[in-house]
């Protein structure tokens, strides 16, 4: 799960990380309400979980009431590269003497974690690793032993940060560490980490990407969940429990396995056609499960045609035949749809399709073939609908 | 031959009592799978169909000499019973478990490199081993697979892996061993531990490799090939239409930045000399071009 900015600094928060004072607003007199609890001049910055705010105009600077209003107005639905602006963080402006960087992430090449420190902050940093390599200190960091204080020190020395900003980005640095482990993150970063004028060092952003599967140690992540950024598909197969990214493509695709769901779409596009989604309905689905996934393609407009790739290993034929025929019974299905039905008891899943296979309900005994006929369809029908 | 087990492995299960395990342990022992104990902290004594349940692995390990352990246990607990397993000795460790965290995969990983090297891990989130006619352990239906050889078949993937065994059978091909070592960021096994051991293997005359997206684990794989390696190697990469920055199921499965895309890995395995194919079905008719060559 990505934080938004502003639930990333909260989580700093909670680990002692310093940030600056500030608040959430979704309408213009909130911006206002923040701005002044805050103390001008303030920020009003997007939230939104896409880089390039500020070259977007995201990222504004007010120095009172009525350059917040007039901020807010232009920020709040603005479309940054097709996300849109519902809600802004409003904090205090810092001065700013340097910007720096700090970072923690899992490196999967070691299966180390890899802590990052430069000095090169507030701008994008895989452009820094690409021209000034050099300017990224890195450390390989054992899990089974920790961060210390004197590989914390070394990291800070060695990315050559100020003598003024060491100490101050060292404690910092412990306490990001301590946010990535025991906060269960999968990244943590601060870009930029600053130095202000009089020495104190803070984090300016926050970035968090939070380890779902982790979630069960963690009630207190439910706050930041109902207000995540999905589209109104994965919204929906989200609250029934299916895995489920949206794509832009015509044919809806169904598959048990993430392997075999993206391996489904791949194939889709071999033979011509562009899938709309990735669907996986997991290992051991039952017919409940597959009548939902059913509903869920089915409420999406795009869909032209519906292909259900099954390969039966702990997944039984037989139940996916018979969510096939709840789902054809509970909601009238709009698409045609094209099933491929191996592995476990196809034989007897394939029996029970039978009784219900129509010119809009086929089987095909072979993924490719499946998938041409299934694309075939879409194009079909989406060549019907321009007449 | 087979990798990692063969017909004299001894396995107990870690979880033996729980629904899941019961259910797989079980049906692991009818493919023929010699389940020699079940482990279940307070319900030493007990049994499930006949097989002894213990307290603890040490006290298994000590009453049936097993050396292997299938670890079906919940996300929660799964981290305590693998360390449990390495710790009382037992060389080979199969944890199918899906949704551990990553901090617990990092620090497992580790511990066993550090502390407990002579025990391999294979998974967690994964499918687990079967050397067809020998032993299975895991969640594979053991009647997908052809017993004999001579092709291996390692893969990132479980529904594939089915896939790969299904498609071989359908075209009269045998399998020595068939290890999914899972799609988790931190795989106790990689690629290049099997391939390492199918090149060892005199009865694993081809392999087939099933990769997808995400990470770099499939452009070091190519790298040992094309160095190390002299059996030939087929290979599927899946999730060429996946889009940056989206989890595609897998916890691992996911492009980030410009790295591990899938055409970067199709390629890196073409230079290294592996026939790669567009699907699965092209994967098992290149398998046959190339056992018919070997043999």
């Amino acid at each position: 799960m990505d934080l938004f900015e502003y639930q990333g600094k909260q989580y700093f928060a909670r680990f002692g990380i310093p940030v600056s004072a500030g608040g959430v607003a979704d309408t213009t007199d909130d911006a206002v309400v923040q701005a002044e609890k805050a103390g001008y001049p303030v920020v009003v910055k997007a939230q939104v979980q896409v880089g390039g705010r500020g070259k977007a105009g995201g990222i504004q600077l007010a120095a009172n009431s009525d350059e917040v209003r007039q901020h807010a107005q232009s920020i709040l639905g603005m479309d940054i590269k097709g996300h849109v602006v519902r809600r802004l963080w409003v904090e205090h402006a810092s001065d700013i003497a340097k910007e720096y960087y700090a970072s923690f992430t899992l490196d999967r090449s070691t299966k180390m974690y890899l802590g990052m420190v430069s000095a090169r902050g507030g701008i994008d940093i895989e452009q820094v690793a690409e021209e000034d390599p050099g300017a990224i200190a890195r450390l390989q960091i054992d899990p089974s032993s920790g961060l210390t204080r004197d590989q914390a020190r070394w990291l800070v020395d060695e990315a050559g940060l100020d003598v003024e900003a060491r100490d101050g980005a060292v404690d910092s640095l412990l306490k990001l560490y301590d946010c990535y482990v025991e906060g269960d993150a999968d990244l943590v970063e601060i870009n930029p980490l600053i130095l202000t004028p009089d020495g104190r060092v803070h984090a300016l952003d926050a970035k968090v990407t939070l380890d779902d599967n982790a979630s069960f140690r963690h009630p207190e992540w439910d706050e930041f969940r109902d207000i995540d950024e999905f589209d109104e598909r994965e919204r929906l197969a989200k609250s029934k429990g299916l895995q489920y990214v949206g794509l832009e493509g015509s044919v809806g695709v169904i598959a048990n396995g993430a392997g075999l769901a993206m391996s489904t779409c791949d194939v889709v596009n071999q033979v011509g056609g562009t899938p709309a989604n990735f669907l996986d309905i997991g290992g051991g689905a039952s017919a409940e499960v597959m009548a939902n996934a059913l509903e869920v393609i089915n409420a999406d407009a795009s869909v032209k045609a519906i292909f259900i790739n099954i390969f039966g290993g702990i997944t039984r034929g037989e139940e996916v035949a018979n969510g096939i025929v709840t789902a054809l019974g509970r909601v009238k299905i709009e698409s045609p749809m094209v099933i491929r039905l191996d592995g476990t008891n196809a034989e007897e899943g394939r029996a029970i399709l039978k009784q219900v296979e129509s010119d809009e309900v086929l089987s095909r005994p072979t993924m490719l073939e499946a998938a041409r006929t299934a694309v075939g369809l879409a194009a079909q029908r989406a060549g019907g609908a321009v007449k | 031959m087979s990798i990692f087990v063969d017909e004299n492995t001894k396995v107990i299960v870690q979880g033996l009592t729980g629904g899941q395990g019961r259910f797989h342990g079980l049906r692991n022992r009818a493919y023929g799978t010699n389940v020699v104990g079940g482990v279940r902290k307070g319900k030493g004594g007990e049994d499930v169909e006949g097989i002894p349940i213990f307290d603890s692995v040490a006290e298994a390990k000590a009453a049936t000499c097993a050396n292997a352990s299938f670890v079906v246990v919940p996300p929660a607990g799964a981290s305590a019973a693998i360390l449990e397993a390495a710790a009382a000795g037992i060389p080979f460790v199969v944890c199918i478990t899906e949704g551990i965290p990553a901090h617990d995969e990092a620090r497992i990983y580790n511990v066993l490199q550090r502390q407990h090297s002579g025990t391999r891990l294979l998974g967690p989130n994964c499918p687990g081993i079967i050397s067809p006619g020998k032993c299975n352990i895991g969640i594979t239906a053991g009647e997908i697979a052809q017993p004999g050889g001579p092709v291996g078949i390692v893969s990132r993937s479980g529904t594939l892996t089915y896939q790969a065994l299904y498609e071989l059978k359908q075209k009269g091909v045998g399998v020595t061993t068939c290890v999914g070592i899972g799609g988790d960021p931190v795989p106790g096994t990689s690629f290049i531990d099997c391939l390492a051991a199918f090149e060892a293997d005199p009865e694993t005359r081809a392999v087939m490799m099933i990769g997808e997206i995400g990470g770099a684990e499939e452009e070091k794989a190519a790298d040992f090939i094309a160095k190390e390696m002299s059996t030939p190697v087929v290979a599927y990469i899946a999730g060429v239409t996946a889009p940056p920055g989206k989890k595609m199921g897998h916890a691992g499965a996911i492009i980030s930045g410009s790295k591990g895309t899938a055409k970067a890995k199709m390629e890196a395995l073409a230079a290294a000399g592996v026939e790669v194919a567009q699907n699965p079905t092209e994967a098992g008719e290149l398998m046959v071009e190339v056992v018919a060559n070997r043999t």
